[in-house]
């Protein structure tokens, strides 16, 4: 077992891990922040990706241990401080970016990430850029244009309902 | 997985040292690593994790004006530093996997892994770069020995990889939508003394240089050089995302769409 020490949401935590404990499991089973989930658990589907020093990752893909140190930032830390949704939680809502919600949490963290770097991207850079996030059940038309719509763009442009 | 420990060295001796145990395996941002230990396919009792050892980290131009990259250089940060000096090796970092493998795989990583469909062999390759390990420097036409097989020892580790800058090149990826590692890609690389171009994706024996290629296009660097050529099916990759036919006829079609698009 190894002692860890990192900072989730602007809070500093420690845990004792194996070698094995992916960050994913940290987050979940000894925070209890399961809003980071897991799809696939082999690093394609992107449910599970978390901000690791401001880079987006995919947490069942790295160790808890690598994260000793390190600030990460998972979708619980997203909202706003009054609890209210942040501009991309929002504009999913309005846009109806989601329909059972279960890649929802790594789509929001992808698009952070991606407006952090690109803050206007266009519809074929969200596209391409969501290219390690899956979702079944939406198509992606709507979460492109949610993310369109959180960096202020015009989104009655972006194709087909 | 299995258990095993992990080790987490800050310098190149530290990681050497502790890869000397036998049953030890370097961990470099785990994008092939990890998957492979979910599936049990490795056994490792000890993980030595490179990523936090800051000499191997970051990119930079040589004395001789070749692109410098840290082993554990991860392709994020390949694809933004070398965006204006190298842009054909900036453009295989960035298309590689998707933003987040982008953020953790490194380019050590993926050379001592030596996957027959990964980009960088045919970057390393295609630019006829040069390997350094904690032992020694090998030249990447010595290095790539086969599929999933290098040139390198038990325990070295790579601590950096050397690109020497073309005059143009580009990197052509005909992508598998499934795992976006490529079904066939191919580097070109236009230098003062000839072209090389290096390919991945396709065959049985990992990356390898197109010779006939090379030499049509170090006469005459445009896409119909390579009219008269025909590349063999015989070892090429058959799977159910391809057969060994289609493979053959992409590496064609990638190196035209290569050459016309380097810069």
């Amino acid at each position: 077992m190894a002692s860890v020490t990192m900072t989730v949401n602007g809070k500093s935590v420690s845990g004792n891990v194996e070698g094995r404990t992916l960050l994913s499991d940290f987050l979940r089973n000894d925070l209890q922040l399961t809003g980071t989930h897991i799809g696939c658990d082999t690093s394609q589907c992107g449910a599970c990706v978390v901000h690791v020093d401001g880079e987006a990752v995919k947490s069942c893909t790295m160790f808890a241990v690598e994260a000793d140190g390190t600030d990460v930032a998972t979708i619980e830390g997203q909202a706003n401080a009054d609890g209210s949704l942040n501009v991309i939680q929002q504009a999913f809502q309005d846009h109806h970016g989601l329909q059972c919600g279960f890649c929802t949490p790594g789509m929001v963290m992808s698009a952070a990430a991606l407006l952090k770097d690109n803050p206007t991207p266009t519809e074929g850079e969200i596209r391409e850029y969501l290219e390690g996030n899956i979702c079944r059940c939406t198509g992606y038309h709507n979460i492109v244009k949610a993310i369109m719509a959180a960096s202020g763009q015009d989104v009655s442009a972006v194709a087909a309902e | 997985m299995y258990a095993f420990e992990i080790e987490r060295p800050s310098t190149i001796a530290d990681a050497v040292k502790a890869l000397k145990d036998e049953d030890a395996q370097a961990l470099g941002g785990g994008q092939t690593l990890i998957p492979t230990l979910k599936a049990r396919l490795a056994m490792p009792s000890a993980l030595v994790s490179l990523s936090g050892i800051g000499e191997m980290q970051g990119v930079c131009i040589g004395d001789d004006g070749a692109v410098c990259v840290g082993g554990a250089t991860n392709h994020a940060t390949v694809a933004k530093e070398t965006a204006s000096s190298f842009p054909g090796l900036s453009g295989l970092a960035g298309n590689i996997g998707d933003p987040a493998v982008r953020n953790r795989g490194t380019v050590g990583g993926s050379l001592a892994n030596n996957d027959p469909s990964a980009c960088y062999p045919a970057a390393a390759l295609g630019s006829g770069a040069t390997i350094i390990t904690n032992a020694r420097e090998i030249a990447a036409d010595d290095y790539f020995q086969g599929m999933f097989e290098t040139a390198l020892d038990e325990g070295e580790v790579i601590t950096e990889v050397r690109f020497p800058v073309p005059e143009k090149s580009h990197y052509e990826k005909f992508v598998q939508p499934a795992s976006r590692f490529a079904l066939v890609g191919v580097f070109v690389a236009k230098y003062a003394d000839g072209v090389r171009v290096a390919v991945t994706g396709a065959s049985e024996n990992g990356v390898f240089r197109w010779s006939e290629a090379e030499a049509a296009l170090s006469t005459d660097f445009s896409a119909s050089a390579l009219d008269g050529l025909s590349v063999s099916a015989d070892g090429m990759i058959a799977d159910l995302h391809g057969s060994s036919e289609y493979r053959a006829h992409l590496v064609k079609v990638m190196t035209g769409r290569a050459v016309t698009a380097a810069s």
